[in-house]
């Protein structure tokens, strides 16, 4: 338990406003040493969790994004080719050129790599592990028990400080339940107002708390809206900042300016059409 | 350890940490038992937690063992209402539900998709409609009757000949399940075929020439990785379409155990995603397990309905660039059929390609005239009949474009 209500309030010294249970999820990640998985939809804050740990942690955030065909030599490591090639330009005719060219001086460190040979540990953050192909998860899971990497030419490396491992994944693909039993495991949800209007708050310099909440209500309903892509956090807070630059302190003074700045949350063709000013209208008249 | 509770004895400490842990593995169980995948390692961690003093305060330890124990959205989802039911004895409705439903998998529309077992096929087809009435007075009758009804007027309506005899429905299944299996091995062939483009890897090259100074001598292409097709099958498993089931079924049955990328859904008033149990290889276990799961069939078809779900719930997972979306429903739409076409056009903004098949559509003076179909036929790319192996057949040409 050690930690845990220094670990809320070290999350919220850092500007992250957490759901309840995040505090908890951070210092079971210590207590167990266990990588987490965050999942949840696109824009509700998930990078930002371990964005919020590095400052926890006083730490180095590393981090991995993934994608399709993402290699071991994008994410572990490489050797530096050029300045090989230079070196044996240059030692035309020594015999121990060999021994030189694969040493720690020609390797180029990748994120997984830098991640074990840090002082101190760092967060290592591997985004978006699902746009990762499979072999890939699979490799990292061995990694992720071992910290340890082989490199063919140079040994065994082992990890100097095992670091905190923040895994997020937004669902384009299923992921192994190997990869997902050797992680703890949070869902990232849409805030509730209270805590989004905090977000604001928080966030957005010159917005006033009134304000704050009377958007975060009206993000809700927008959300309950039948709509094709519904706004995270991330969509919340540039309309904030629109309406807080437009100089708006209260959303009923200017209804039209309020759905002409929706845009900032409503990104598709459909959904822009679907929100005509009447349903604005609507939906401002709940907003208290 | 030092901050469990207030210092009992050494004897009574040992006892409570052996109850504990009796505990902790009951739910452990429990916990197997709604589908969570618990290992050893996550039952030492749980006792680590209890000896660190998560074990202080419900909230805190259910927090603590949501995280540890869940693995997707599902099972964080239920998790509280298991701690609860388990830990605090209070009543779960949803746990409660699962467990009628299993039960429900008795109801006589699902006994007809097992009957595609052959050995049991001719009894079947006697005890296919008798339990219908029997089964009523055991309380969710209203829904089987109804089912059953509209089961058999459209046996005695569909001529389909194959399903009379029980040794050609068998040869029907072992043809289908071949005809998947063929189909994934041509369709991989025309794969490979169709590659061109190399490139040259010129990292790679370097690497491997730098034994020669690094001129390069020997050279490194690269290819670009194909995905390959993903078939995404939903089958309408609604009265009206039960004839043509079990027969779909042994195909899908197929496909998921041919195909590397394949995923299955059921359904007829609600969705059910049933890949893990149709992966099942043995067909029979397979359809068992599936009969499971297809709870609650008939009363109506709502595919809009559940292709909504699938567009919320299922499309962003299990669709990718190369996949292929195949419903196969006549297309008899009991809910709204506006909405159906809503939801395709959400689907066909998604997918390469939707192929509707009909099995209706080969009946002779068959148009399409259902509301349901209506609205969907303007989103669909393919709409082919689907009542012979002959016509199921003639799709691989369709897909191995793709």
């Amino acid at each position: 338990m050690k930690g845990r209500d220094e670990i809320a309030q070290a999350l919220a010294a850092s500007g992250y406003i957490a759901d309840a249970d995040l505090a908890t999820a951070i210092s079971l990640m210590q207590l167990l040493r266990r990588p987490m998985l965050l999942e949840g939809e696109a824009g509700v804050g998930k990078t930002e969790v371990a964005k919020a740990l590095s400052k926890v942690h006083v730490t180095e955030l590393i981090r991995l994004q993934c994608y399709e065909g993402l290699d071991q030599s994008s994410a572990l490591y490489e050797w530096n080719y050029q300045r090989q090639l230079l070196a044996i330009q240059a030692h035309r005719g020594t015999d121990s050129i060999e021994d030189q060219i694969f040493s720690e001086k020609y390797l180029l460190e990748r994120p997984l790599l830098a991640a074990i040979r840090r002082a101190q540990p760092p967060v290592l953050l591997i985004d978006e592990i699902d746009r990762a192909d499979d072999e890939f998860e699979a490799f990292l899971l061995e990694l992720l028990s071992d910290f340890q990497i082989s490199i063919p030419e140079l040994g065994t490396i082992p990890a100097i400080t095992i670091p905190h491992v923040v895994l997020t994944s937004n669902g384009t693909r299923e992921l192994s339940d190997a990869l997902r039993r050797r992680c703890l495991y949070h869902y990232v949800d849409y805030p509730d107002v209270d805590r989004e209007a905090r977000i604001i708050l928080a966030r957005i310099a010159g917005a006033s708390p009134s304000l704050s909440l009377q958007i975060a209500r009206m993000v809700e309903s927008v959300r309950k809206e039948e709509l094709r892509k519904v706004p995270g956090i991330a969509e919340t807070l540039d309309w904030a900042a629109a309406l807080v630059g437009l100089d708006i302190r209260d959303l009923h003074d200017a209804p039209e300016t309020v759905h002409e700045t929706l845009i900032c949350l409503l990104k598709t063709h459909e959904d822009r059409a679907r929100v005509t000013p009447e349903v604005t209208q609507r939906l401002l008249g709940r907003v208290a | 350890m030092s901050c469990c509770g207030s210092s009992p004895e050494f004897d009574d400490l040992d006892k409570v940490s052996r109850l504990v842990s009796a505990r902790l593995a009951a739910f452990l169980r429990t916990l197997r038992d709604a589908g969570f995948r618990v290992g050893l390692a996550e039952g030492q961690d749980a006792a680590t937690l209890m000896s660190a003093g998560f074990a202080a305060r419900p909230g805190l330890l259910r927090a603590a063992f949501k995280h540890l124990f869940s693995a997707r959205k599902s099972d964080w989802d239920k998790f509280d209402g298991l701690f609860d039911a388990f830990w605090l004895g209070k009543r779960v409705r949803s746990r409660s539900r699962t467990i009628g439903s299993a039960q429900g998998a008795n109801s006589p529309s699902l006994k007809s998709l097992q009957g595609t077992r052959p050995e049991q096929g001719s009894r079947q087809s006697v005890t296919d409609q008798v339990p219908s009435s029997d089964d009523a007075p055991e309380g969710h009758g209203g829904e089987g009757r109804m089912e059953g009804a509209s089961r058999a007027e459209n046996l005695a309506e569909v001529d389909f000949r194959k399903l009379a005899d029980p040794d050609q429905i068998a040869l029907a299944h072992e043809a289908a399940a071949q005809l998947a299996r063929m189909m994934r091995t041509r369709l991989t062939r025309r794969d490979l075929a169709r590659r061109r483009g190399q490139r040259l890897d010129l990292r790679r090259t370097i690497h491997r020439n730098i034994s020669h100074g690094g001129v390069p001598i020997s050279l490194v292409k690269r290819q670009r990785k194909d995905k390959p097709l993903r078939l995404i099958v939903l089958l309408d498993a609604s009265g009206s379409m039960s004839p043509y089931t079990s027969v779909f079924l042994r195909f899908i049955h197929g496909v998921l155990d041919e195909f590397h990328e394949a995923e299955a859904f059921l359904f007829h008033t609600r969705l059910a995603y049933v890949s893990d149990a149709l992966k099942e290889r043995d067909a029979g276990r397979a359809l068992d397990r599936l009969s499971i799961m297809a709870q609650g069939a008939g009363g109506g078809t709502r595919i809009g309905e559940s292709l909504q779900s699938f567009n919320r719930w299922h499309a962003q997972r299990v669709i990718h660039s190369r996949s292929c979306v195949m419903i196969v429903s006549d297309g008899y739409e009991t809910g709204d059929a506006a909405l159906l076409g809503r939801e395709m056009a959400a689907l066909s903004r998604r997918c390469r390609r939707i192929v509707w098949l009909n099995p209706m559509m080969a009946w002779e003076g068959y148009a399409p005239e259902a509301r349901g179909i209506k609205a969907a036929l303007p989103h669909v790319d393919l709409y082919a009949p689907a009542n012979t192996l002959q016509s199921l057949r003639a799709l691989e040409p369709y897909l191995a474009k793709l």
